[in-house]
């Protein structure tokens, strides 16, 4: 570390966001209330700026920034893109919904700090920093899924903090013991000090930390939030609290998997392993038979997480792993947050039987409906389904079958619970007709489908910039 | 050209919903007829300017997914033309079949045509992607049209359709990606595969994949103990729907057989070679007893396509069974097995179609609440009768050459096994008269609604025209089969050098 590159231009999407949610903070105290959306354009333009400055850094060969606590590499250029996107779709879902709100601009503002701290998460190469990006990824969080102050939010808000609470502090008592086995929090100097630091200390080490991304991915045995976290808060927040923190938090696993875990004694590949099998098909266990369609996302996107999990596994295992992993969050993220807009589209919808004679009364949206459900099933030619085959590719490749066939089944699995929303969805015999919906949310439906649509049958070009190095 | 064939009926699909909702719907049947004859006529005009020696033609390669090793590339040989050609015609038949169909005809039009393009491009694809999108596609819209036009148990019905064949497409991808994997470079492309037999010399991993791809083959195919989604599928679907399904679909598995599994994986599937000749023997010889127990009609016709099918597993498995009986022999195997999915393919299509015609009548298909159908409408009886025959394998029909081209290729290689097929033979020939003795002889009787006697009026015009010419051709191919031969032996001789490697 003789060199300390503070060039805070590395960081530019993330200085955009985080000056925008300070910038929203004070305008949102002196704005009218009626005027309040100024704040969510604000937020808006945050993220295409972002965007477009984490485009042009991806060009740039893999640097870090800070010392070696921040790296700028094609997953975190990924994950930038993605999680701006995903937080820009977050804000246009919830754009009608919380117009002249009382609360308004601070809603903006937590989002876009939630969305701050994935970014750091994903971007972390030093386990300080990681904590760091935890807990300002996890606080705002926290209070998003509270928002309503109705019974159900409270109730989500209290479990998801508890639970948060307690698994950070089993993060940070992993973070010192693997301080103590390495003596260094920077990833690549852990690499080489874990190699023959006592293996005891850092399985130990290895699962607090473990125990603190997962929750932040919403992946078993971390998983006891996530249904009614998702289930409690607005469907915006619940759309949030299922993409954005998981992007930050698999692209952190992926690291610590690829530069720190590598080369250590720790079976590191077989226990992610263990971990995406039990998540995957524990979460599609609890989505059998659900009712509500909220909780059904969630149990759903406990079982995504699980085949998110599989590249994870054979990060320093196969080549694949990388893109496979990269591309399929991209294309997850659109997947989801496409089905949680036709939820948000229709507030007055519940349960299944509410989307009953969707088809007759709203075909494009019935349409996008299930073009995302399957596309969450990973039906050709949407983008999880290029996701999926990279990443049955890579388990299969990193040697791995065993976790590509169980996905498989897994999927057939899943197939169950989506189509049990289709089926009413499209059927003929409408009895109640879906309430006035939200218009804007509709139209991020349907530009959610096209893009979901556009990534599986074009997703060439994206795949190839994925596969550059990461940093070590 | 190809890629012509395999888009355009998506095209007018997407059309169809371009159009405003207040179009009379015998707009949508107009254009759904004329969008399935334009294709026909592409593909006549594809075969008049195939050669038969020439092996792939029509290639279109384009790059697609390169850092995934995926491709567009499609094309046309001996093998896949005939089914492309009988794809095109059923379509058709359908089309014209479903002239009466009032039930939401734009989104059914609009289906078909969906499923018309997934079922051309599986049988047009050159590459493993590109050949399995298209494959589970066809689920999904086969999904759709059983659940929205389906009758009673549709829902329940749809559900274990989709389950089942996705279980089979997943294990398919599996297997692919096994194929994949042991390319080098890696690639999904079909014919450098077929080249590079990636797997040759590494027995447990061929075996691995050949598994996965041969079960979800079977599956689709289907053969026993994969079958039972099939009966609940084909009652429950529209007419159309089961005419397609058993007409286009399940050739997708044994296509499969032939295009991937042989070729690609030639050590594996010799040394396997006899499992799926046992296969094939079960599937004939449950397929034809099971349908012997049946009282609907339908789900009798449903059974015997696993005994058709069945035929078709025994002469691939026994023309790799082995090495040391003359090539011609097991040339005639596979050519007799390719002819099969064309004959099959028209006559149960053709039964299908019948099967429709009767339910529209009577509401069952139940076959005891029929009798001496034969009086009031003799020209259905007549085509249910030279449908029946045909399909149970009477010469001058195109099954006849099909399964004498199956038996002869297969009795060298495989006695015992070809000897207990051909019962199959005759047990389909006792069910099929049986049904026909049942619904057409005897004293007049009809179903009886609530209430009034139901009438039985004859086949209409446009459903003489739907089945009539599946029955000619089948007739043409039983008489004069040597221009549908010459197009695929060239091809199965190909086929058999691939697998002798």
């Amino acid at each position: 570390m003789t060199e300390m590159n503070e060039n805070p231009l590395n960081l530019l999407p993330e200085v955009l966001l985080a000056a925008s949610a300070v910038l929203g903070l004070l305008l949102g105290s002196w704005l009218p209330r009626t005027r309040q959306w100024l704040v969510g354009q604000l937020a808006v333009a945050s993220c295409v700026a972002g965007i477009v400055a984490a485009s042009i850094a991806a060009a740039d060969p893999a640097a870090t920034a800070f010392g070696e606590a921040f790296a700028t590499d094609p997953v975190t250029s990924t994950s930038r893109i993605v999680v701006l996107g995903g937080t820009l779709l977050v804000l246009g879902i919830s754009f009608r919904a919380l117009q002249a709100d009382a609360r308004e601009s601070e809603f903006y503002v937590l989002v876009q700090l939630a969305a701050l701290g994935a970014l750091m998460m994903a971007g972390a190469q030093d386990l300080l920093l990681l904590a760091a990006a935890y807990l300002l990824a996890s606080i705002p969080a926290y209070t998003l899924a509270g928002f309503r102050k109705d019974g159900p939010g409270t109730e989500a808000a209290l479990k998801y903090y508890v639970v948060g609470a307690l698994l950070g502090v089993f993060m940070l008592t992993g973070i010192t013991i693997l301080y103590a086995a390495g003596r260094s929090t920077s990833y690549p100097m852990l690499g080489d000090a874990l190699r023959d630091a006592p293996e005891t200390l850092v399985a130990t080490g290895a699962i607090g930390l473990l125990a603190g991304v997962l929750f932040k991915a919403g992946g078993v045995p971390a998983h006891f939030w996530v249904p009614d976290a998702v289930q409690g808060s607005s469907p915006p927040v619940a759309a949030l609290l299922t993409t954005l923190p998981k992007i930050g938090a698999l692209a952190a696993l992926f690291r610590l998997g690829d530069v720190v875990f590598a080369g250590s004694s720790l079976p590191w590949p077989a226990l992610v392993a263990v971990l995406a099998a039990a998540s995957m098909t524990l979460g599609n266990l609890g989505a059998f038979f659900q009712q509500d369609v909220k909780r059904l996302l969630a149990y759903s996107t406990i079982s995504q997480v699980g085949y998110l999990l599989m590249p994870v596994a054979v990060a320093g295992l196969s080549d694949l792993s990388q893109q496979a992993l990269l591309y399929y969050l991209a294309a997850y993220t659109v997947t989801n947050l496409g089905a949680f807009a036709v939820v948000c589209a229709l507030p007055h919808a519940r349960t299944l039987e509410d989307y009953r004679g969707l088809a007759k009364e709203r075909p494009l949206l019935a349409a996008s409906l299930v073009v995302c459900l399957l596309g969450l099933v990973g039906t050709p030619p949407t983008a999880i389904f290029i996701g999926k085959l990279e990443v049955f590719s890579a388990a299969v490749d990193g040697g791995y079958a065993w976790l590509a066939v169980l996905a498989a089944a897994n999927t057939v699995a899943s197939l169950f619970y989506y189509l049990r929303w289709i089926a009413p969805a499209v059927s003929r015999s409408g009895s109640s007709s879906p309430a006035e919906g939200d218009r804007t949310a509709r139209v991020v439906a349907y530009a959610v489908t096209a893009v979901s649509l556009g990534l599986g049958i074009a997703g060439g070009p994206v795949l190839d910039a994925l596969a550059a190095p990461i940093t070590r | 050209m190809l890629s012509a064939l395999v888009f355009v009926p998506t095209v007018v699909a997407l059309l169809l919903f371009a159009l405003p909702r207040s179009t009379s719907p015998s707009v949508f049947r107009v254009i759904w007829v004329m969008a399935s004859a334009f294709e026909l006529a592409l593909i006549i005009a594809l075969w008049s300017g195939y050669e038969a020696d020439g092996g792939m033609q029509y290639e279109v390669r384009a790059r697609w997914i390169p850092s995934a090793g995926v491709g567009y590339h499609v094309g046309v040989d001996g093998l896949s033309l005939p089914l492309l050609a009988l794809t095109c015609l059923l379509f058709l038949a359908c089309a014209v079949y479903s002239l009466r169909e009032g039930r939401r005809i734009r989104e059914f039009a609009a289906l078909f045509l969906f499923l018309e393009t997934t079922c051309l491009g599986v049988f047009a694809a050159l590459d493993l992607i590109l050949f399995f999108v298209f494959f589970d596609l066809s689920i999904v819209a086969m999904y759709f049209i059983i659940a929205g036009w389906g009758h009673k148990q549709a829902a329940r019905a749809a559900l274990k359709f989709f389950l089942y064949t996705f279980i089979g497409s997943l294990a398919l991808l599996l297997g692919f990606i096994g194929l994949y994997l042991a390319a080098s470079p890696h690639t999904f492309d079909m014919v450098e595969l077929t080249e590079q037999n990636p797997l040759a010399g590494r027995s447990v991993y061929a075996a691995l994949v050949l598994l996965a791809i041969v079960v979800g083959l079977a599956v689709k195919t289907p053969t026993v103990p994969f079958h039972t989604w099939l009966p609940l599928a084909h009652v429950e679907a529209p007419a159309a729907g089961s005419a397609i399904l058993a007409g286009v679909l399940l050739k997708m598995g044994t296509y499969g057989f032939i295009r991937i599994a042989m070729p690609m994986l030639p050590e594996a599937w010799r040394r396997y070679a006899l499992v799926l000749v046992v296969i094939g023997v079960v599937s004939v010889i449950y397929g034809a007893l099971v349908a012997l127990a049946q009282t609907d009609f339908k789900r009798m016709i449903a059974y015997t396509s696993v005994n058709h099918m069945g035929y078709i597993v025994l002469a691939i498995g026994a023309a790799a069974a082995t090495a040391d009986t003359s090539a011609q022999a097991r040339s005639l195997a596979v050519t007799g097995a390719v002819t099969q999915m064309v004959s099959h393919g028209l006559l149960t299509g053709a039964l299908f179609l019948l099967a429709g015609i009767m339910y529209e009548r009577g509401r069952t298909y139940e076959m005891s609440a029929y009798s001496g159908v034969a009086a009031v409408a003799p020209v259905f009886a007549a085509l249910t009768g030279v449908a029946a025959f045909a399909s149970l394998g009477l010469p001058g029909f195109s099954g006849f050459i099909a399964e004498f081209q199956i038996f002869t290729g297969s009795l060298g290689p495989q006695p015992l096994a070809t000897t207990l097929s051909v019962l199959g033979i005759l047990l389909t020939a006792g069910l099929f008269l049986r049904a026909l003795r049942q619904v057409l002889m005897g004293p007049p009787r009809l179903p009886d609604a609530p209430g009034t006697p139901r009438t039985f009026p004859d086949v209409r015009a446009h459903e003489v025209v739907a089945v009539v010419p599946l029955l000619v051709l089948a007739v043409v191919l039983g008489v004069a089969p040597r221009f549908l031969l010459d197009v695929i032996e060239p091809a199965s001789r190909a086929v058999l050098e691939l697998l002798a490697r």
